[in-house]
């Protein structure tokens, strides 16, 4: 794996969305190796199988159009205010039911080596979709690292609380920090992703930079962002859209197209690009892999 | 005849310069959205932007609108009346391109669904209530309608603008998430719209007109 780590990457080396774009398909087509050679080494990834080929969203959408409510409610304010946000140095606490507690700095906790690409949907509870070229580590190999007991059956997460450069948090809007929280074996399951990159960049700060957690078959506010704090614990975690508005927002949040949104049904979304909805589907096309996490759980209960 | 129910004054329907205009300016709204669509800045979700965009507009037309009345008080500007039924039709206009990216681009004119959100959804129902208040009122604000109607019932039917207005913001803050800001700003707008109306205040706008520069007696 090459993919260099966000610091290390400098302005020049960033490669431009077409380029991107052309490595993919020379990838998809399998007739790229030669070709290859001559495009940033940082980007050679091989596809992952966890990955999907459905169309990219296009990198201006996925950094102007986010619910990133720190920096305001509005999808472009992000875009707009997130640039003030610095992320170095940048360090996140753990703790909880753990053997190794502590605080570690970000290029500790995620080797450049590591580094995989993933090609995810992303639900939004608001009806919409993307997809995202995702660069980041299973969320499992970290947390396995801080050797959790057998008391931690789930990991919550807190984002970054800095009114001074997150606009957004001097408003009560939401009850601040933002906070998330997964089952234990839902944070460990393969697909579960913590990421620092997209598009074979550095996280953009609108996305959450510089680390965030995407899980692609929940609804995107389970994919919590600039996360400073992971805390393993025994019961399930208070989680901010559930504090929010307990009917209208769950804990598990899977991408359910039976179960509606007070204010909207989840039958259909609008992926970014096209006018025109189309089906949701259940675990948003993770169910192959997902489902059996919740045999048993009626999920229109725990929605 | 026409200083007994100036709403049946001829004049009252001739073009103005004024007229023109407040015509024009009305459909740069519409000429910025056509213009953004064609240069890929209606931001990443086009459905959406247009349906906040002319739903706001739809707002502020009602408003406008409700503002003609105040705004004579004010200043004694008696000619504003005559932009009023103009700036009425405009909030229909834009409601009617609201609705339509609803029934058209959101629904996709399935009927299912359509009755599904209607029934499920206070705030749909509520837009769509304000939409249909706001039907009887555009269709008759003809010339030829205000006379058959005579001026009273005609009068008495457009006073339901009021509640329009009204459920036109309950409709917003009930589709509203988490940020009340906005729909409160247009609440206070409205709330003064209605204070300014109130028969008990007209003594003291009269008397503060007075004490103002003479009032124009343009239009
Ligand atoms: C005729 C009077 C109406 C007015 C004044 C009005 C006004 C508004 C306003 C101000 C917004 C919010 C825009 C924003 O957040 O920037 C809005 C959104 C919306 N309106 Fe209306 N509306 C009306 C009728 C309707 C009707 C008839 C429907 C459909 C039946 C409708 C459906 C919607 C929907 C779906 C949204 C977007 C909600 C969301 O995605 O959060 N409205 N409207």
């Amino acid at each position: 794996m090459l993919i260099k780590n966000p610091e290390q990457i400098r302005a020049s080396e960033i490669t431009p969305e077409a380029i991107y774009l052309d490595r993919r398909r020379f990838i998809q087509r399998g007739i790229g190796t030669a070709l290859l050679t001559a495009i940033p080494a940082s980007l050679a990834s091989a596809a992952s199988r966890y990955s999907t080929t459905e169309e990219l969203t296009r990198l201006k959408d996925i950094t102007r159009y986010n619910n990133f409510y720190e920096f305001g409610t509005s999808k472009g304010s992000p875009g707009i205010h997130a640039g003030a946000l610095s992320t170095h140095p940048w360090s996140i606490t753990v703790s909880g039911a753990c053997e190794h507690p502590g605080n570690y700095d970000l290029a500790d906790l995620i080797k450049a080596a590591e580094v995989e690409e993933r090609i995810y949907r992303l639900r939004c509870v608001e009806a919409w979709s993307m997809v995202i070229p995702w660069q980041g580590v299973p969320m499992g190999k970290i947390l396995k690292r801080f050797a959790p007991t057998s008391k931690a059956r789930y990991v919550a997460f807190r984002t970054l609380l800095r009114p001074a450069e997150m606009p957004g948090q001097r408003r009560d809007i939401l009850p601040w920090p933002y906070r998330e929280g997964l089952r234990m074996d839902e944070a460990m399951h393969p697909l579960t992703l913590i990421a620092t990159g997209l598009y074979g960049k550095p996280l953009p700060n609108q996305n959450g930079a510089p680390i965030r957690l995407v899980v692609p078959w929940k609804y995107g506010f389970k994919s919590i962002k600039s996360i400073v704090s992971i805390e393993f614990t025994e019961s399930e975690p208070p989680t901010t859209w559930n504090l929010q508005g307990p009917d209208h927002y769950g804990f598990y949040a899977n991408v359910n197209p039976a179960v509606d949104h007070p204010r909207w049904s989840q039958k259909k979304e609008r992926r970014i690009g096209d006018i025109f909805k189309r089906p949701t589907l259940p675990f948003n096309g993770y169910a192959k892999e997902v489902a059996s996490l919740y045999t048993g759980m009626d999920l229109r209960k725990h929605y | 005849m026409s200083a007994l129910l100036p709403w049946l004054d001829e004049t009252a329907h001739m073009y103005t310069p004024l007229k023109a205009i407040v015509f024009i300016t009305a459909l740069v709204p519409l000429a910025l959205g056509i213009w953004d669509g064609f240069h890929d800045a209606l931001g990443a979700n086009l459905v959406e932007e247009i349906t906040f965009r002319s739903g706001r507009w739809t707002l502020r037309f009602l408003l406008i609108t409700l503002a003609i009345t105040p705004l004579r008080k004010c200043t004694g500007w008696s000619g504003v009346v005559r932009l009023r039924r103009m700036l009425g039709l405009y909030a229909f206009f834009y409601a009617c391109l609201h609705f339509t990216t609803w029934l058209w681009l959101e629904q996709f004119f399935s009927w299912a669904d359509i009755l599904e959100d209607l029934g499920k959804r206070r705030y749909i129902l509520v837009g769509f209530g304000t939409f249909l208040l706001l039907l009887p009122l555009a269709l008759t604000s003809t010339h030829g309608m205000q006379k058959r109607l005579g001026g009273g019932r005609w009068k008495q039917l457009h006073q339901l603008i009021y509640l329009a207005a009204g459920t036109a913001l309950l409709h917003f803050f009930w589709l509203t998430k988490a940020d009340y800001r906005d729909p409160l700003i247009y609440l206070c707008v409205l709330t003064s719209l209605y204070i300014l109306r109130l028969p008990a205040l007209e003594p003291w706008i009269t008397r503060l007109r007075s004490r103002l520069k003479p009032p124009t007696t343009r239009g």
